[in-house]
């Protein structure tokens, strides 16, 4: 519960961040809200040598809604996702997500970016981004480039964003069609034992805490697709997942909870 | 609500009784309270543990070199380096059999580790960053050995944990009045009812971790340890004999304390360690938790499975209760480790009247994080046990869960009850708690409709568990300690001093860490004097301040140093009658004193406040013969009896059996405490318990591998309940004075949890019986439950 030593710099902007990132490698850690980072470096499981806060870069703030797309800064916080009304009327289901991420302290601190790039499977906000179908821009000493959110997961707690690049914001398309986020846990605070999310109608659909990374429910997406029953979509939610064990779970149950949640994620959101 | 205080209560000033908001809380809610971690020691050094990360294994050799080259590290100290710097092995002071085994338990363990958080070595740096950085230069090197962590396997003697003890089992102690009495009724019994039930180990988890702070004086020798304690003047005493210091040249401070449960009911091996490291270095050597320290580094509780068989006749009635313990004591016996069975020992029949009586307890070591008082220590233990096998009795019989309770209430005519076991109930009236509950959850009502869901197939099951409880509390009578073979007294001590001002000063010995002591002593003291209780100013958790205590555990502050404190009060104002008397030129006799002023009977003009009589009694320019200056009086009060509060308890839980998750629906509470002080108080009390024991039903589970490594080691793994979790409660009470105290009151700080795990666990059984479900190991998590389902043939996985 008490960190090494850490440098600290702080970046202004995302440019400024990347410079710091390319000057100091791999040994430095982007700061963003710190509620996943900071926990795990007070028990000295991260341990960078320097950190670059990002916290003031005021360009990587924002919910912007343009046509069919919404752009949201990096370090918009999940508050703002759940209080911003732009959200609510063009992509619901981010908001409601994001109203479900750990408790009230979190959320005014912790961030869309930060979520997405600790690519923790067990978080809510990975897994809305996967069934939106949302896209991700990195930005590096190159320049920007756009990671669709399908290959952005690469492994567990393991990204494709490269060592020198800032995640500064993540596009999702406008979505009001029929939709549902079913978080099981024990505590309001906690991170889902295993949760599911319904996009669109069923278009998306993707698990939380079911697998090594956060993923989307092919199987029940292509049932569906293929003219399946909500009842025999559910039924494959678990196919193809290695669910982790742990106190609240095994494999097994996380299997089952999949199945049942899905059912329920496509009831509530109107999916015959 | 009803009134809060009986008739007879003694107390006629309108401010008992009054829902009062706490003194204590402005200071605490803005963060202006001052806690361990907060106090300003200018030159200190902080420690930090390297703790054994097996849970058995042998030392083989410490390399301290690295530790000793990082930045900021003073000293590293192995077990034998510090072999001399302690008198004696940490305390127990319960041995509560001639021949129980206590092994040797070292603050920093010399060569062998024995659980997984065990002290192995101590670094000391100038700042608890450079500490924590040195701790990671000590090279330990260990050979693991087979880990006990199941309580059969250490009862097998399998791996002897403590080889000079040359056995797992540190004592068997029972309590059977008459075996003969016990085997008749067993025999003669038409319904046998066998239960056996689990205690899985729980985490205390206070919002405050422990910390210490030792500041010696090395001028003069003295030594001053602040500590997150609940039991400072304990503490001094057992301080000095571990460390062989003078007493007389030991201070101990509890500052804010941020709560406890139990687990500061201690001496803990970090308190020992800056003691004596402060006394080496001669300046403050200081240490403040972790959260993942607090885990597994400070007991833990509950932890035994125990076998209950009821035996009754046709109509259910019982005639006789035996319950057998097999109760895990973790790697060593603390303070009161040992005790903690014995506490609940004497009401496994619950507050049935039940002729006959058989207890028995087997304690046995494991490589687990010791055991130790947990909020309700025994009493929970005990209650769950009884209220789950009623549920189990009632099923038998034939008759719902109310009736086989009323069936078997002790009928109020028989106050003061002598129990089975041996006590004296003081006073009970039963019936009217379940009654009241029922009428709060609307019991009629729940139940029709748990019958439509059944008859309709639903996957949402209603289930409504009850317990009806008794708890003995007011630690306690000094003789029944005695009887009990714990290591010291159960009395209390209160100075009341009405200052020339007429401001008055309370010191008070019990030691408060979160309860509103601060608020009571101000309440009752204000209500006996006729003062404003922002007038009374009580001064406690300093043994210089307060140098006679034994501070708060066991529910006993208001019956014991509540009491202490109501005797000198009116100690202070029998002395104040006689000097207004004198004043008034009257027969004491012949004095009323009522809202701060003596007045002459029949003679309402002849009159004098309280004001008078301590201004001139701090003057003394005209007291009379043989009167002391001042108006100051100091009482030990040592009570005759325990205090027995009572209640009933009913949850109503909603079982998804699609999930397995259980939903708290609804929860009365119907509960007496004899008179009530600040029924606001208790109130709070009742909430936060409840909440403590629900959360042994539903989240709470210091979950330990095969290897005797803690899975439960933070807040996220470790499920404290959070205020997301909790729902409004209903709370009533009925008012039955104890007559074990002249106030009339009982302890209220265990009850809530206490009652609650029963009535949340019977109504978790009772939603899953048409399964075929007759019980669920705690805690009834959402997988726990969805498998008992699934193991019952209640739907394919």
């Amino acid at each position: 519960m008490i960190p090494a030593a850490v440098d600290y710099v702080r970046a202004d902007s995302a440019e400024a961040a990347v410079a710091a990132l390319g000057e100091h490698g791999d040994e430095a850690k982007l700061l963003a809200g710190g509620q996943s980072l900071v926990p795990l470096m007070k028990l000295r499981l991260a341990t960078p040598t320097v950190l670059v806060d990002v916290g003031r870069a005021a360009d990587l703030s924002g919910i912007a809604v343009d046509g069919d797309t919404v752009s949201v800064g990096a370090l918009t916080t999940h508050s703002a996702l759940e209080h911003s009304a732009e959200l609510a009327a063009a992509c619901p289901l981010l908001a409601h997500v994001a109203s479900q991420v750990g408790d009230p302290a979190v959320r005014h601190r912790g961030t869309l970016g930060g979520s997405l790039a600790h690519a923790d499977p067990a978080s809510d906000l990975p897994a809305a981004v996967l069934a939106l179908g949302g896209t991700l821009v990195a930005t590096g000493p190159g320049g920007s480039r756009e990671i669709a959110a399908t290959d952005f997961f690469t492994g567990f707690l393991e990204s494709a964003l490269a060592v020198d690049e800032v995640l500064t914001e993540v596009r999702v398309p406008v979505s009001t069609g029929g939709w549902s986020y079913q978080k099981f846990n024990r505590r309001a605070q906690d991170w889902a034992i295993v949760g599911v999310v319904v996009a669109e109608g069923g278009a998306g659909v993707a698990l939380v805490n079911m697998g090594s990374t956060p993923m989307r429910a092919s199987g029940v997406e292509s049932a569906l697709a293929g003219g399946a029953s909500a009842g025999d979509a559910a039924a494959v939610a678990a196919d193809g997942t290695e669910p982790p064990t742990d106190n609240n779970a095994d494999g097994a149950y996380r299997e089952h909870l999949a199945r049942v949640l899905t059912g329920r994620a496509l009831a509530e959101a109107g999916v015959g | 609500m009803t009134d809060t205080l009986d008739a007879t209560s003694p107390f006629a000033g309108g401010i008992v009784g009054e829902a009062r908001l706490r003194k204590e809380d402005p200071a605490l809610l803005t963060g202006e309270a001052k806690f361990i971690d907060d106090l300003a020691l200018p030159g200190s050094l902080w420690i930090a543990c390297v703790r054994s990360p097996h849970a058995h294994a042998r030392i083989t050799s410490i390399d301290t070199s690295e530790a000793l080259a990082t930045e900021g590290v003073a000293a590293v100290y192995t077990g034998a380096d510090l072999a001399d710097a302690w008198a004696a092995p940490l305390p127990c002071a319960w041995p509560v059999t001639d021949d129980m085994k206590n092994p040797a338990h070292h603050p920093v363990a010399i060569d062998k580790a024995n659980y997984a958080g065990d002290i192995v070595a101590v670094v000391v740096a100038e700042s608890r960053y450079a500490a924590a950085d040195g701790i990671e230069g000590v090279v330990v090197d260990y050979e693991p050995l087979d880990a006990v962590v199941d309580l059969a396997d250490a009862e097998s003697d399998r791996v002897v944990i403590h080889e000079d003890c040359g056995t797992n089992v540190s004592y068997d102690w029972a309590l059977v009045p008459d075996p003969d009495a016990v085997d008749a009724a067993f025999a003669d019994a038409v319904h046998h009812v066998t239960e056996t039930y689990v205690h899985q180990r729980l985490i205390p988890a206070p919002m405050e971790p422990r910390g210490v702070a030792a500041v010696p004086s090395p001028h003069n020798g003295d030594m001053t340890l602040y500590s997150s304690t609940q039991i400072p003047h304990i503490l001094k005493v057992m301080a000095s004999l571990t460390l062989g210091l003078p007493e007389q040249k030991v201070r101990v401070i509890a500052p804010s304390v941020g709560g406890g449960f139990g687990c500061k009911l201690n001496v803990y091996a970090e308190e020992i360690i800056c003691m004596a490291l402060a006394g080496r270095h001669g300046v403050p050597v200081r240490w403040t938790e972790t959260r993942t320290e607090a885990a597994g580094s400070t007991i833990q509780g509950r932890a035994q499975r125990q076998t209950i068989e009821l035996a009754a006749d046709a109509d259910g009635r019982l005639t006789a209760v035996r319950a057998t313990l097999l109760a895990d004591m973790g790697a060593y016996l603390q303070l009161v480790t040992p005790g903690v069975p014995l506490l609940g020992a004497f009401l496994y029949h619950g507050l049935y009247d039940v002729p006959a009586y058989a207890f028995t307890c087997r304690s046995v070591f494991t490589n687990m994080t010791p055991t130790d008082a947990y909020r309700g220590a025994g009493r929970p233990e005990a209650t769950y046990a009884i209220e789950r096998a009623m549920d189990a009795l009632a099923v038998a019989v034939g008759v719902g869960p109310d009736e086989i309770r009323s069936r078997n209430y002790i009928p109020t005519e028989k106050f003061p009850y002598d129990s089975p076991a041996g006590l004296i109930f003081d006073s009970g009236n039963y019936q009217p708690t379940l009654d009241r509950a029922k009428e709060l959850v609307d019991w009629d009502g729940r139940r029709a409709e748990q019958a439509d869901r059944r008859a309709a197939g639903s996957t949402k099951q209603l289930g409504v568990g009850i317990s009806s409880y008794v708890e003995m509390c007011g630690l306690a009578p000094s003789r029944t300690l005695a009887a009990l073979n714990y290591g010291a007294g159960g009395w209390e001590s209160a100075t009341v001093r009405i200052l020339p001002t007429c401001k008055v000063q309370v010191v008070t010995g019990s030691t408060p860490h979160g309860q509103g002591h601060e608020t009571c002593w101000s309440m009752i003291v204000a209500d006996q004097l006729g003062v404003d209780p922002d007038d009374v100013e009580v001064l406690h958790s300093d043994t210089a301040i307060s140098p006679l205590g034994m501070d708060t555990y066991g529910s006993r502050s208001l019956a014991v140093g509540g009491t202490a404190l109501w005797m000198a009060t009116e100690k202070v104002v029998d002395k104040a009658r006689t000097i207004a008397a004198h004043m008034l030129e009257a027969a004491a006799e012949d004095l009323e004193f009522a809202g701060g002023v003596f007045s002459v009977k029949g003679s309402p003009d002849k009159e004098v406040p309280l004001a008078g009589v301590a201004f001139g009694a701090f003057t003394a320019h005209d007291l009379p013969d043989d009167v002391e200056p001042n108006l100051e009086a100091q009482v030990t009060f040592d009570p005759g009896n325990f205090v027995f509060p009572f209640g009933t308890h009913i949850a109503v839980v909603e079982v998804d059996e699609e999930t397995g998750a259980v939903d708290l629906l609804d929860y009365a509470a119907v509960d007496d405490c004899g008179n009530q002080i600040n029924p606001l108080i208790v109130q709070g009390q009742l909430h936060g318990g409840i909440v403590q024991g629900v959360a042994q039903a539903l989240w709470e589970d210091a979950v330990y591998d095969a290897d005797g490594q803690l899975r439960a080691a933070n807040l996220a793994d470790y499920l404290v309940p959070s205020a997301a979790e909790c729902i409004d409660m209903k709370l009533d009470h009925t008012v039955t004075p104890s007559n074990s105290n002249p106030m009339g009151v009982k302890g209220i700080g265990e009850a809530g949890t206490i009652a609650s795990t029963p009535a949340v666990m019977n109504a978790v059984v009772d939603a899953l019986r048409p399964h075929g479900i007759t019980d669920i190991t705690m805690p009834a998590s959402p997988m726990t439950v969805r498998r008992a389902i699934e193991v019952a043939g209640g739907g394919a996985s």
